[in-house]
């Protein structure tokens, strides 16, 4: 940090301790939800439903054979996962603007939220960030016994500590900015598939 | 500078029954659908009191929570800025640009650029600036601030909208479907995307332990802003801090749900450092921030999660109009925060309130945002800032109505009382009740005058 | 039991009926009146507006006037609510104590005091629009709000309404938005309270009620005046008027 950059870290942080107010303690913050006995899955198929998405339980052996069905007019099937082989990899791309030539992308969410329907997504499943917002459809592997009640719960995940980027995907991009009706795409991906299928690598 | 006339323009905005019945309509549902979500949260009360306390918790110990930040983000290989104003910060931001020969800067949605008028100041300096949420990119294509918070176009019919991409965009001006007209943006801003060597976001959350920054969205436009080009620009104000991610999960249980009614946004996001070969810089803004924190009675605004529920349940709000308040934080938060930044120009917010309380009642961090109004408005008095000619009137209120003799004088006929009664005798508004009302009828009698003529107590004098 | 009324300025002029209705139903409870004839005004119209200094005399000639009484009653919640919670203009003195810890709206006082809840002289055979103020709401709890989701819901003017024999309690939407007086908002900012008051009357209009009630006259002479300025004839009245027997 350069001595003028210096000078106003150094004021800004003087007038912030001068003018704060006398410290109140941290509440403790109850763990929610403990006691709930609703189906999670089920909880969890109806939050993706209501913000526009789709949840699979049945996508048969062949993942592959389900996107083509599914996508059928998808040319470029980006892949981020082993049980899909898809037309190209995350590796493939060189510029991470390339993902906008992607059709579909297949990736592995670690975590689903019952409370919201949402699926984690970070780094370290996409490989290339904007495989998730790019390409024009996503499709999100989701092992149902990996999900977890609420959003108190969903913040325990390691990667919000770990990654250098993560976030909560909930049903497709939309917007309801115009005249309060919520239209999809907006910016990002058209349609979202969550398909319920046991993770082949979990321990 | 004079002060903004709330009241006139809101006069204005009325005029347009079309504009205004639909503004109150969409925004009352907003209220509703808030309502609902509540109703879904067994623990909502709870929550809003938890989120009340992590707040004064933070804001009380902001200068130890801002240094932990600082510390981790770096960690992660983020590079932390410091701006006291609006000023250093553009500065800053045109810095980055500049040494990098970046001529272009796609950006996601941020009410503190909107308060520093970043896109102006680069503009100016001949960096093209391209808004990629939905609201603000309709509002810049018609030079317009955001009339909301969270939906900055809320106040356009879809005519507008269509009528504003035909001639920026030539799309066509007859289809107003909204996912028409969100197609259209997204086929003309998705190569500004593409092509962008910068992305700016906000931020809504600032996460000390972790040295993370959460951007919450419908779009996923600060996804793209902040993954596609290789640099990635932060401006956030610095009462945005909570400590952990365990308290992160408070607000974002409250955010949506006090905004739209949905449990949560499309994408809710952490960014924690720079991918390999990108870099991440996050300005810490204060403008004025540090100053409103030593206000004994107005430093709970900085809570703030910038929801706009307490916009959306304002009766004033939804009848005035963002725009109406000419300020970048509108409605009943705004009122409360914009005289800290001119207190000549907003001088007249703290009276477009009739202190009805919903407000304070919907506030997910549970401000006291009417009584800090009322507060305003005795500071207004202090600092000299009401008229002359409503403090006379005032004045001439507080002589009768301290004195029997003179109040039973004035009151004795009903032309005299309608002078000397404050609700009637404002400065020269004199007869603006009856504008669009009929005045009350006299009495034959006054009940003082009723009295005498009909009880036995009370007639003596009370050695007054 | 030894009760003072306090009657508003602008009941005192242009409502005297509320009043004496008041004065009326307190005594037919049982209650010893007295209105001190040296009384004004509480002070709320000059606070309101900011004008906290020329708010002092009258604050001050207000605590002093009923200083001394154990019950202070009044037909408005608005006045209530600016004397129990925001009495701070003049100097601190054991008569302003006692004012704003001993000052009633009258439907509170009839509810939690005298807890009075049959009115069986007071029958009235018409629909009515009940509207509560949000100083009586949100300033004096004399009703539960909408935006408190998972509070139970309750009304003491409602409670006091049910026992008129004959009286019928009409539902209309957005129960609890502001009709737009707001005190001097009102005349600061005629053209948004005036639209107030014309969407709370289009509300109370649907479910076709006969009258129009409140507590607070302040509420009904803004309704009212929107009312006539757009020829509706609609009745108004004051809860003590139907309460006492009209």
């Amino acid at each position: 940090m350069n001595s003028s950059q210096s000078l106003v870290r150094e004021g800004i942080l003087g007038a912030v301790h001068k003018n704060q107010p006398a410290s109140r303690p941290m509440p403790h913050i109850p763990h929610f939800g403990l006691n709930d006995t609703n189906d999670l899955v089920a909880l969890f198929s109806q939050g993706v439903a209501r913000m526009a998405g789709e949840v699979i339980t049945e996508s048969g052996p062949d993942l592959d054979n389900f996107v083509r069905t599914r996508f059928p007019n998808a040319k470029v099937i980006c892949s981020a996962v082993p049980e899909c082989r898809g037309t190209i990899g995350p590796a493939q791309l060189g510029d991470w603007s390339e993902a906008s030539k992607i059709d579909v992308s297949i990736v592995r969410s670690p975590m689903g939220v019952a409370e919201t329907g949402s699926v984690l997504l970070s780094d370290l499943e996409l490989q290339v960030n904007t495989i998730a917002f790019l390409s024009h459809d996503l499709v999100v592997l989701l092992d149902p016994t990996q999900i977890v009640r609420n959003i108190h719960d969903a913040y325990l995940h390691p990667h919000f500590k770990a990654r250098p980027y993560s976030f909560l995907m909930t049903g497709p991009s939309g917007s309801a900015d115009i005249g309060a009706i919520t239209v999809h795409p907006a910016q990002g991906v058209k349609t979202l598939t969550v398909v319920l299928t046991a993770d082949p690598g979990a321990k | 500078m004079s002060a903004v006339d709330q009241a006139k323009n809101a006069e204005a905005f009325l005029e347009d029954t079309v504009h205004e019945e639909r503004l109150d309509k969409l925004l009352w549902m907003g209220r509703m659908r808030r309502d609902a979500a509540a109703r879904q949260v067994p623990e909502w009360e709870e929550l809003r009191t938890l989120a009340s306390e992590i707040k004064e918790h933070t804001l009380s110990n902001l200068s130890e929570h801002l240094v932990e930040f600082e510390a981790n983000a770096t960690a992660n290989g983020v590079t932390v800025h410091w701006a006291r104003d609006a000023h250093e910060h553009n500065q800053i931001v045109y810095d980055l640009l500049t040494e990098r020969n970046i001529p272009t800067l796609i950006k996601a949605k941020s009410m503190l650029t909107e308060e520093c008028e970043l896109r102006p100041f680069l503009e100016a300096r001949d960096i093209r600036v391209i808004e990629t949420d939905l609201g603000e990119r309709i509002q810049q294509l018609d030079d317009q601030p955001p009339s909301h918070i969270t939906g900055p176009c809320i106040h356009k019919t879809t005519k507008d909208v269509a009528d504003l991409f035909a001639k920026n965009y030539g799309s066509d001006p007859n289809n107003e479907d909204p996912a028409y007209l969100a197609g259209v943006m997204r086929d003309n801003t998705r190569p500004e995307i593409l092509n962008a060597h910068a992305g700016m976001t906000g931020a809504n959350f600032v996460v000390a332990e972790t040295g993370a920054i959460i951007v919450v969205t419908n779009e996923g436009n600060a996804d793209l802003a902040a993954n596609t080009p290789p640099l990635h620009i932060v401006s956030v104000g610095i009462e945005k801090l909570v400590p952990n991610m365990e308290s992160l999960a408070v607000f974002i249980r409250l955010l949506t749900r006090s905004a739209t009614g949905e449990s949560i946004t499309q994408y809710t996001s952490t960014f924690r450092g720079p991918r390999k070969g990108a870099a991440m810089h996050v300005v810490l803004v204060d403008n004025g921030r540090s100053a409103r924190l030593g206000m004994e009675k107005f430093w709970p605004s900085l809570k703030c999660i910038r929801c706009a529920a307490c916009m959306n349940t304002c009766p004033v709000y939804r009848r005035s109009g963002g725009l109406s308040y000419g300020s970048t934080y509108m409605g009943p938060i705004g009122i409360i925060m914009m005289p800290t930044a001119d207190i000549r120009k907003y001088s007249e917010l703290p009276f477009a309130s009739t202190l009805n309380g919903s407000c304070t009642n919907v506030c997910p961090v549970k401000i006291d945002i009417h009584e800090q109004i009322y507060a305003w408005r005795e500071v207004m008095e202090e600092k000299g800032q009401i008229q002359t000619v409503k403090k006379q009137a005032m004045k001439v209120a507080d002589k009768v109505l301290s004195s029997p003799q003179l109040y039973q004088i004035a009151t004795a006929s009903v032309s005299t009382a309608l002078k000397i009664l404050p609700h009637f005798a404002i400065y020269n508004r004199l007869n603006a009740w009856g504008k669009h009302r009929d005045v009350p009828e006299a009495a034959s009698e006054t009940f003082h005058q009723w009295y005498p003529n009909h009880r036995l107590k009370g007639n003596e004098v009370l050695g007054l | 039991m030894e009760v003072a009324l306090m009657i508003p300025c602008y009941i005192d002029v242009f409502y005297p009926q509320v009043g004496i209705a008041t004065l009326e139903l307190l005594e037919r409870l049982g209650v010893d009146v007295v209105y001190p004839r040296e009384q004004t005004c509480c002070g709320q119209p000059m606070a309101n507006s900011g004008c906290y200094e020329e708010a002092r005399a009258t604050e001050e000639h207000c605590a002093r006037v009923f200083g001394s009484f154990k019950y202070i009653v009044t037909p408005s919640g608005s006045c209530t609510h600016h004397i129990r919670n925001k009495f701070t203009a003049g100097a601190d003195s054991p008569e302003k104590d006692n004012l704003t810890r001993n000052t009633y709206d009258l439907v509170e006082f009839l509810h939690d005091v005298l807890k009075v809840r049959e009115f069986p002289w007071a029958t009235f055979e018409h629909k009515v629009a009940l509207h509560t103020s949000c100083s009586a709401i949100r300033g004096l709890n004399m009703a539960s709000m909408t935006e408190r989701v998972h509070d139970p819901v309750f009304s003491k003017p409602k409670a006091l309404l049910s026992g008129v024999p004959g009286l019928q309690l009409v539902e209309f939407d957005r129960v609890d938005e502001c009709c737009g007086f707001g005190g001097t908002f009102s005349a600061t900012e005629e053209a948004v309270a005036a639209k107030m008051g014309y969407d709370k009357l289009a509300f109370m209009q649907k479910a076709s009620p006969d009258y129009i009630v409140s507590s607070d006259m302040s509420c009904l002479m803004h309704l009212q005046g929107c009312a006539r300025r757009q020829k509706q004839d609609i009745p108004f009245l004051h809860i003590a008027e139907i309460l006492n027997g009209v």
